[in-house]
């Protein structure tokens, strides 16, 4: 009870004081998980409008896949990152493995699947009668999936919520593909919120954990903070 | 209203986008042109901050960035196998010369030396304190075996300092597939670092096998006591070598021999015999410099810069 104390008051102390070492990691996380949020969603929300407004042979299977992809473990994502990008992979080329680049794009495929389903999901509960208002309206096929989105916008920006969610709180793809490096620099170095927290509670360092977890909720209720403020709108 | 709620989110989008084309890869030239040196090192080295040491030093006089990956030496050697590191800082020579017979490494020097030791809790229930190794380890597994309250606490994780407990095992006459591995309860695989293995085993009250360095920079937050510290076979022995240019030609052979001359050269030798006597009265590894015979290896490997 006194360690998880002591954690919090130590917490506290590293937050206020702006310690330089804690706020490049939260600021690298940030930077990290919201690309890959945002090109996720760029990817993501297309997609599933197009899976869900498109008649093809195999779709009710493909939304099948996609939901069966939410359980993928995301450590097996990082592995399968980790072999394409490492110096012998097909990808090793663009030396990419153990670089902040690494981890937006293994942040990024962890999400897409999650983000795609939900998009579907989002946009198969918007009521009929709207589709068919659109249609009747003539809108084209641009206008017509622009104001769907606006319509489903609660579901959908609920759909990024979760995506970058999922995508901050990684820690086995990120320790995999990203190395948990503590360079001199902070473009080269790959620790984050999740992977430094691994890393203090195996070394005992229970105080600095516990700031780093507090810092992580913080990010995570500002993100979401600024997307139920849009959701309501 | 959605439209600029659209068009906020592409504005930070590229902002974000353009922060990480400048930041994400490390293929792009510098205005400084630092080169970069890729290591990977076994867990037990790396938790012990030594490196955080040393590294500060080597950038400044080399106007190079050290990024230091760390995972157990079989995943280390894993990484320089698929050339993902330039250099490779582990403890186990039996696989050091196997990597190095298949062409992966060369140019190994070794810089540090200490032991390992057994841990275990005070009330020392197998009462092996003072024992030879494997005399413990053999009085562990009998009292463990038995349903006493004995449990022995492994890496797991193929490891420098697994593959030394298995070594201890097979000089104490066991198979360890088959007679120490999953042969009961009292036998607990943890799969992961030196530190986190350490704070498992105080939490079971149980026995392990440590490297000095990482049960001094721990023992602060342990209950454990060293109960076994002597014989021949607890001796630990870093190298380090860099992988081989000619399996993996874009590697950054340079400043790689850098690196090793770095760790062998005078200066850096008395930092490492000295590293830790400030913070734990006494030091976490020994030089390697002048002691090539008592750990077993040729006087070059210890004295000759690469070239």
């Amino acid at each position: 009870m006194y360690e998880i104390v002591e954690g919090f008051l130590e917490a506290i102390r590293l937050i206020v004081t702006l310690d330089p070492d804690v706020m490049a990691i939260a600021v690298r996380s940030i930077i990290i998980s919201l690309t890959a949020t945002i090109i996720a969603s760029l990817i993501a929300i297309p997609l599933g409008a197009a899976i869900n407004f498109g008649t093809f042979p195999g779709r009710k299977s493909l939304i099948n896949l996609i939901q069966t992809l939410y359980s993928l473990p995301t450590v097996i994502v990082g592995l399968l990152i980790f072999l394409l990008i490492s110096r012998v992979g097909p990808f090793g080329f663009m030396r990419l493995l153990f670089t902040p680049t690494a981890m937006i794009v293994a942040q990024t495929v962890l999400i897409l699947p999650i983000m795609t389903g939900l998009t579907i999901s989002a946009l198969s509960g918007i009521d009929p009668v709207i589709r068919d208002t659109l249609r009747s309206l003539g809108a084209t096929r641009l206008q017509f999936l622009t104001n769907i989105l606006k319509e489903a916008r609660f579901a959908i920006l609920a759909t990024v919520a979760v995506g970058f969610g999922r995508a901050i709180s990684e820690v086995g793809a990120a320790i995999l593909v990203g190395g948990n490096i503590a360079a001199s620099s902070f473009a080269s170095s790959t620790r984050v919120l999740t992977t430094a927290i691994s890393l203090e509670t195996s070394m005992g360092n229970i105080s600095q954990s516990i700031a780093l977890g507090i810092v992580l909720f913080a990010i995570a209720l500002g993100v979401n903070l600024a997307i139920t403020t849009v959701q309501h709108r | 209203m959605v439209k600029r709620t659209v068009y906020a989110v592409a504005a930070i989008m590229v902002a974000l986008l353009l922060i990480c084309g400048c930041t994400g890869t490390t293929t792009d030239p510098t205005p400084v042109e630092k080169q970069q040196l890729r290591i990977a090192t076994t867990t037990s080295l790396y938790d012990t901050k030594l490196l955080d040491h040393i590294t500060p030093i080597f950038e400044e006089k080399y106007n190079a960035e050290v990024l230091v990956v760390s995972a157990g030496t079989g995943k280390a050697l894993e990484y320089g196998q698929r050339g993902d590191v330039d250099i490779m800082m582990v403890h186990d020579r039996a696989r050091e010369d196997t990597f190095i017979a298949d062409g992966y490494g060369i140019d190994r020097r070794v810089f540090a030396y200490n032991y390992f030791v057994l841990v275990g809790p005070e009330s020392d229930p197998a009462g092996v304190k003072a024992m030879a190794p494997e005399a413990a380890f053999t009085a562990i597994r009998e009292k463990g075996m038995a349903g006493e309250n004995v449990v022995f606490v492994s890496r797991g994780d193929a490891s420098g300092t697994h593959s030394k407990e298995k070594a201890i095992w097979k000089a104490a006459g066991f198979n360890y597939s088959a007679d120490v591995q999953g042969s009961g309860d009292w036998y607990q695989e943890a799969g992961t670092g030196m530190g986190a293995t350490l704070t498992m085993t105080n939490e079971k009250e149980a026995y392990t096998l440590s490297d000095i360095g990482t049960y001094l920079a721990y023992k602060g937050d342990l209950k454990l006591v060293t109960l076994v510290d002597e014989g021949d076979i607890l001796l630990n022995v870093y190298s380090v070598m860099q992988i081989n240019p000619e399996k993996f030609p874009e590697t950054n052979s340079t400043i790689a021999k850098d690196w090793i001359n770095f760790l062998i050269s005078d200066d850096i030798q008395k930092e490492i015999g000295s590293f830790g006597v400030d913070k734990y009265g006494q030091p976490l590894f020994y030089a390697a410099q002048n002691d090539w015979e008592k750990i077993g290896v040729a006087e070059a490997e210890v004295k000759n810069p690469v070239a």
